[in-house]
């Protein structure tokens, strides 16, 4: 009977350490990335040689428009957008945040989630850019 | 993972001019003001706000059922009954809708005017309150009347009534 108790405990301290090494790897999963933090921030990131921080952020907001998303939110002083689209029954969801960098450039970053997918593919971060660069290729030509 | 969903799609320039209009002023703050006016006319709750940026973001829950929708699922319904199945269609049948819409002013090119641009769409729950759709809304006259009605909005808060 002793004996019994004793196996009983072991499997009680058994599935207990399975259910609590459960919950660690579903709060884990959240914080996986496929590519390495130096790749993804060279992936999501451009400079741009302008310091005006309003008009990028208004052509950053445009292009996304043009990519049929809709703005959420946005704030200048953080410099931060975000926005969703509906593709087919799927939600993409991008935020993107503009800083200075030194006294001469613009830092662009961009980050995408397709449904609860991280976006890492650089093609389509470079997609986004060039779509970017265009809009504010436009803005300065005066070509609407 | 699709690829290729960050590049703009065919024609959207054609959707960025239904989307758009321009009006004679330099004032965003005011325009901007109307615009919560005008969707707050039709119904809207604003969510969010940038006056620095110009933006307004709103959302606003509707009805979504649609009489001929029902009408066939329940048809479908009594003929699958008859063939001994129970489809349940009318399950399947739109209930209700939230409509989000994000409007943003920036100024014209020549600086003297505003652009205001319009994007909306929606999420669709049917009966057994699934989320049955989710879209883009791309009918040039839900468009037409919000601009209707900022044009209106525009002139009023000018006139001060």
């Amino acid at each position: 009977m002793r004996k019994f108790n004793k196996y009983c405990f072991i499997l009680a301290l058994l599935i207990l350490v399975a259910g609590l090494a459960g919950c660690a790897t579903t709060a884990n999963k959240a914080f996986v990335t496929e590519e390495s933090q130096v790749q993804l921030r060279s992936i999501q990131t451009r400079a741009f040689d302008t310091t005006d921080k309003k008009k990028m952020m208004q052509n950053v907001i445009s292009t996304m428009q043009d990519l049929d998303f809709v703005i959420d939110k946005a704030d200048l002083i953080l410099g931060s957008v975000t926005g969703n689209k509906y593709l087919g029954n799927a939600v993409i969801t991008m935020s993107v945040t503009v800083r200075p960098r030194g006294e001469k450039q613009l830092l662009v970053r961009a980050n995408a989630q397709y449904g609860i997918t991280s976006v890492e593919d650089p093609a389509t971060y470079q997609d986004f850019f060039t779509a970017l660069e265009k809009s504010i290729f436009l803005t300065a030509q005066q070509v609407d | 993972m699709p690829t290729g969903f960050l590049k703009p799609s065919e024609g959207y320039l054609e959707k960025r001019s239904m989307q758009s209009r321009q009006y004679d002023t330099t004032n965003e703050q005011q325009i901007l003001s109307a615009v919560a006016g005008v969707l707050q006319d039709l119904g809207f709750t604003l969510d969010d706000s940038e006056t620095e940026l110009g933006l307004v973001s709103a959302s606003k829950k509707a009805d979504a059922t649609h009489g001929g929708q029902i009408a066939g699922a329940i048809m479908l319904d009594i003929l699958g009954a008859i063939g001994g199945a129970s489809p349940n269609a009318t399950a399947q049948c739109d209930k209700h809708q939230i409509v989000k819409a994000s409007v943003i002013t920036k100024p014209g090119l020549d600086g003297k005017k505003t652009i205001v641009r319009l994007t909306l769409q929606r999420i669709v729950w049917n009966m057994n309150n699934q989320v049955s759709r989710v879209e883009t809304i791309n009918d040039p006259q839900i468009y037409q009347k919000f601009f209707d009605g900022l044009s209106k909005s525009i002139f009023l808060e000018a006139q001060q009534i």
